[in-house]
């Protein structure tokens, strides 16, 4: 499985790309596998505020539902509206097309705690 | 084999019985009805019309195609699909209950009120607690209906405001959190040990001044006893707050063990599982709770007393009250009535030594059947269970490609009911199986060699499993593709007249 070396990861199975001021959030590839065929997806409106660890969504599959979890704290700036018709784009694209929400970071220092890519893939072994 | 829905057997002119004309004069609809008399295209009915012997054939197939625990063996673990013994159908067709109207006295209906009270009594005496509580209509229901008891005492003392935190395993049924959120509490997650137990100090952690309640399935869903219970009940209490017992898997310690005695301040009990009523087509239900002296007088109401008139024979019987300080209904009359009489009936026809049996004959089923995989098929927590286990097909996952998913519909080829899968979530590719005391030795062993044969077909040939199952009705069906874009109607491709 691939992870990509630009972004940081949480033990929850989330990834964080920063882009300038804002960094967009998503799960992993391990994540969308082991949820298996993503059925819907509830996510947070524009300008909520979540601190690091809060639970900002819910991911759907036909095995369960799993939480999501902020990897840092931040105010939404949009969603990924695409994916209420399309859930199965996070199957598809975990990284690209299928990311969950932009956020405005409130502590960049607070990505120094997450995982970056040979950790986590340690982390699933 | 493939069934058409009845409207498409449908076709102008076909019927069943044309009754006679009528002597009696038209009724004018409009005049009688006024504007509820709608006689557009919209508000007419569009009833199939079909004849009598193809309705037979069309229902009779669609049954023939139905799985229950009547047909065969049913191990979807935590929903205890024992047997339903027929006398508990015979009995509650009796037109003494089954012709009974809620609303009409309860002077003339005594006899119900006293199985009633006498099931209120059973399950009290058989979980150890004060007082039972007969109207909640599912499982979820009575945790939830004891979290608004939990809120109503914790009112009496002051501290519903300061006390919104309830406390969750990671093992939990997945109704624990939403009967918390229904109930306006919040909830908590306390992780698990290795060994599938509560971790205890993140409880002892966790337990404060905010926590409500500490909700525990015990056994839990990994199918362990936690032998640490007096220790958590004995600390939730110290923290003011309340014990909760999620029956689900009260069957496995019935007769044996009292939730009552483990400090619990409240329990709800599925009729539908451990007191062998119908899971039937989703409902309906009983799940009954149970709880302390201290919590008796917010339970809802009505509960039925027995009034001892002493001297005043006329006075002596039945009586529905409210509890004094009564958090109000929770159902409207009086809560899934012939459910009750099956449950009463069922403990009466096994009388106390046999509901003793009743538990330990489930565990030393789903032993049984756990010693005969264990070697083949990875045991998660692998150690004596309670009336369940969950198996891991992470294994099979890594080595073949072959999914707990497609070994669960490959058992439908062996004339087996799966497993309940991917739960509990602690459990990767988790399978839970729950065989309950109703299955027959033959039967546990032919589910285990199925089993195994399966095992075996997952090295030699896994595209076997992912393509199954072959032999059921219908083939693999596209669960996401039903998830995500259902069709919930009947298109209508021929003109019904």
């Amino acid at each position: 499985m691939a992870y990509p070396n630009d972004r940081k990861y949480t033990p929850e199975h989330e990834w964080i790309l920063v882009e300038g001021d804002e960094a967009s959030v998503g799960i992993t590839e391990y994540a969308q596998e082991q949820l298996g065929a993503v059925v819907y997806v509830d996510l947070p409106e524009a300008g909520d505020t979540f601190d690091v660890g809060d639970t900002f969504g819910e991911v759907e599959s036909v095995k369960s539902v799993s939480e999501l979890y902020m990897p840092v704290a931040g105010e939404v700036q949009s969603v990924n509206t695409h994916l209420s018709a399309a859930p199965d784009i996070i199957n598809d694209d975990p990284y690209e097309d299928g990311w969950l929400i932009r956020i405005s970071m409130s502590d960049l220092s607070e990505l120094d705690s997450l995982l970056d890519a040979a950790a986590y893939e340690a982390s699933l072994s | 084999m493939s069934e058409p829905v009845i409207y498409d057997l449908s076709a102008p002119g076909k019927g069943v019985v044309t009754p006679p004309a009528s002597p009696l004069p038209p009724l004018d609809v409009q005049a009688a009805f006024g504007s509820y008399a709608e006689t557009d295209e919209r508000a007419r009915p569009h009833l199939p019309q079909v004849s009598e012997v193809e309705i037979m054939r069309h229902y009779t197939h669609l049954s023939a195609m139905n799985f229950g625990v009547d047909s065969g063996a049913y191990p979807l673990g935590s929903c205890t699909m024992k047997y339903n013994p027929r006398i508990n159908e015979d009995a509650c067709r009796l037109p003494g209950f089954a012709e009974l109207h809620p609303a009409q006295p309860p002077t003339s209906a005594q006899g119900a009120l006293r199985l009633m009270y006498e099931l209120q009594t059973d399950l009290a005496t058989a979980s150890g607690f004060a007082a039972t509580s007969l109207q909640p209509a599912a499982g979820a229901h009575g945790e939830y209906t004891a979290l608004m008891v939990f809120r109503a005492a914790l009112a009496a003392r002051g501290e519903a405001k300061t006390r919104t935190v309830v406390l969750i395993p990671d093992t939990a049924h997945g109704t624990n959190p939403a009967s918390v959120t229904m109930a306006g509490f919040t909830s908590k997650t306390i992780p698990s040990t290795e060994e599938g137990l509560v971790d205890v100090q993140a409880l002892k952690a966790a337990l404060g001044p905010d926590v409500a309640a500490f909700m525990l399935t015990n056994p839990n869903t990994v199918g362990i006893f936690d032998p640490q219970i007096l220790e958590m009940t004995a600390a939730v209490h110290e923290a003011g707050a309340y014990a909760y017992c999620d029956g689900a898997n009260f069957n496995a310690i019935l007769g044996v063990v009292r939730p009552g005695d483990l400090g619990f301040d409240a329990l709800h009990i599925n009729l539908h599982k451990t007191f062998s009523t119908p899971h039937g087509g989703g409902g309906p239900g009983a799940g009954p709770i149970c709880v302390t002296e201290e919590l008796a007088d917010f339970l809802p109401g009505p509960v039925v007393e027995r009034v001892l008139a002493e001297g005043n024979t006329a006075a002596a019987g039945y009586r529905f009250v409210n509890p004094p300080r009564s958090i109000g209904r929770v159902r409207s009359w009086y809560g899934n009535f012939g459910v009750m009489v099956r449950a009463w009936v069922y403990i009466r026809a096994l009388g106390a030594a046999g509901l003793r049996k009743v538990g330990q004959q489930a565990v030393l089923s789903a032993n049984y059947l756990r010693v005969l995989l264990e070697g083949v098929f990875e045991v998660a927590y692998n150690r004596i269970c309670m009336h369940e286990f969950v198996l891991s097909g992470a294994p099979f996952a890594k080595a073949y490609g072959v999914h707990t998913l497609d070994i669960a519909k490959r058992l439908l080829d062996f004339g087996f009911h799966p497993p309940t899968i991917y739960f509990p979530l602690i459990v990767e590719e988790a399978m839970m199986f729950e065989p309950t005391e109703t299955e027959p030795l033959a039967s546990l062993d032919a589910l285990a060699s199925a089993l195994l044969s399966i095992a075996q077909e997952a090295e030699t040939n896994p595209e076997l499993l992912h393509s199954a199952p072959h032999s059921t009705p219908v083939r693999r069906l596209d669960e996401a593709g039903a998830a995500r874009d259902p069709q919930l109607r009947w298109t209508n491709t021929t003109e019904v007249a």
